[in-house]
């Protein structure tokens, strides 16, 4: 029969039906946040990815690649914020060689959001994007439905609630790079110590006119340390009730043992004809 | 399972969910209004915007240019609202080229009407558009959740508008003084905000005459008396 064929549909549908989940998608359950300070822009991300309750990555990197001055910070669906970013940084790209110009941050922004809006939300990027470009330093949120905000302190994620509460605490205008810098990495300890979905190091990437600097693991504050004691069970510890050997030349008593024949230079597999 | 009557794909991608907001989706869950006056228009809003019980953005800008004396108040999705809107300003700057003369308010409430209407089914997006023009002066149109097209002297609009039409019916005057109509607005803001959880934050203004645009700003901190910036 030609045509589209359906019959998974209707499988996954009967499976559904009688309580079977879908699987689910390895997604960033991330603290993310970013702030605007005099001369640039910090943004920065915790390391942990889950997949349900499962830590499935404890060192990811949550800050994409844009253009050398423009950086992104993921959260929501690992694998849409990485192809999302990935395809709009290509995008970027090809305008800048076609027009000549760096990249701008609303042209990012834009490109974004429409991206995200055709798809109504079914691309799970939560994205924090900053950068500076000739007209000046810029900060957004852009949700996955393509709604965006511009605003000179952000955060996003399950871990947004608590970070917000350290910008509403800390936050002042006119912030010095340094004060940036630790304000935003204050903010993502505070997703990794209380949002189970947010944990392990802290990425800072900061954006100036002149340069990006990417700081990888700026904080460490989960170091895997030596165990104190150790965990091997001493030799003894299970009693031995009976004790029965079976020797080599009685072992075809219990189990059928053929020799094969060794693979010799005439009869290997053809592997390129 | 939960799932509504409304024809969209649920989560699972099998069932159907007719909520007209999606989960998690962003809203302006607001209170917005747009006024005539002697010399021209006032358009009016709250700046808070939700997604559930948070609020993802405390000093939000609902107010919208699409020309330079034509703007519109955005209510119901955050990302419906601001795509109608971007795509309405690249058409009007588009009439504004090909014309040689700026697009009346009329003109651009009808494009915002076409866009609402035809796509009705996928867009939650409720709209107050007012402009100020040479041939008509100041105008007021609202557009509500089916597409339609009202003018009107004065508009309110999104959650916060329900604990107003008494306030409003009672207070506006056909021609007021700028200061009155100014006046007017933030008092019924101020009384949206008051009785509207989904509504809050700073109250945000921009008047629109022959002079051209003016942007209001009222916080909160100063019990929305004194204007800044």
């Amino acid at each position: 029969m030609p045509g589209f064929d359906f019959s998974n549909y209707n499988r996954n549908a009967a499976l559904h039906a009688r309580g079977m989940p879908l699987p689910k998608a390895t997604s960033t359950g991330t603290t993310i946040v970013g702030c605007l300070y005099d001369g640039g822009v910090v943004i920065a991300a915790d390391t942990r990815a889950t997949s349900g309750p499962i830590v499935a990555d404890k060192n990811c990197e949550k800050l994409h690649y844009i253009s050398s001055n423009i950086w992104c910070a993921g959260a929501g669906t690992a694998a849409d914020t990485e192809f999302t970013t990935a395809l709009v940084s290509s995008q970027l790209e090809l305008h800048s060689l076609s027009t000549g110009r760096k990249p701008r941050v609303v042209t990012c922004m834009t490109l974004l959001k429409q991206h995200l809006f055709r798809h109504q939300g079914y691309i799970g990027a939560y994205l924090v994007v900053a950068g500076v470009d000739p007209t000046g330093t810029h900060l957004f949120t852009v949700h996955a439905h393509g709604s965006t905000d511009k605003l000179p302190y952000v955060t996003m994620g399950s871990g947004s609630l608590a970070a917000m509460s350290v910008f509403e605490t800390q936050w002042k205008p006119q912030l010095t790079r340094d004060e940036a810098v630790k304000l935003c990495a204050d903010a993502i300890e505070a997703g990794i110590w209380n949002d189970l979905g947010s944990g392990s190091n802290v990425d800072v990437a900061v954006i100036t006119a002149e340069k990006t600097t990417l700081l990888r693991n700026y904080l460490r504050p989960n170091e895997r340390s030596q165990k104190l004691g150790r965990y091997v069970f001493p030799k003894g510890t299970t009693a031995v009730l009976n004790e029965k050997i079976i020797r080599k030349e009685d072992l075809s008593k219990f189990v059928t043992v053929h020799d094969l024949p060794t693979e010799t230079g005439d009869d290997k597999m053809e592997i390129d004809a | 399972m939960e799932f509504g009557n409304s024809g969209f794909l649920n989560e699972d991608g099998i069932h159907l969910d007719m909520d007209r907001l999606k989960k998690g989706e962003v809203n302006l869950g607001t209170s917005i209004m747009a006024v005539t006056f002697k010399d021209g228009v006032i358009l009016g809003a709250d700046s808070r915007t939700t997604t559930g019980a948070y609020i993802a953005n405390r000093v939000t800008d609902k107010l919208t240019q699409v020309h330079d004396t034509i703007w519109c108040c955005r209510s119901g999705s955050a990302a419906d609202t601001q795509a109608v809107a971007d795509i309405v300003k690249y058409q009007l700057e588009l009439f504004h080229m090909m014309n040689g003369k700026p697009p009346t308010t009329q003109t651009a409430a009808a494009i915002f009407q076409e866009i609402c209407y035809a796509n009705k089914d996928m867009l939650s997006a409720g709209l107050i558009i007012a402009g100020w023009d040479e041939r008509h002066g100041g105008q007021v149109y609202s557009i509500p959740l089916g597409g339609s097209l009202h003018k009107q002297p004065y508009a309110i609009g999104g959650s916060g508008s329900t604990y107003i039409y008494g306030y409003c019916d009672a207070n506006w005057r056909e021609g007021m003084e700028e200061e009155d109509a100014v006046n007017f607005v933030k008092g019924a803001l101020r009384e949206a905000i008051k009785w509207d959880g989904s509504s809050g934050g700073v109250i945000r203004m921009v008047v629109l005459t022959a002079k051209g645009a003016d942007r209001h700003l009222y916080l909160p901190d100063t019990d929305y008396k004194v204007r800044h910036a």
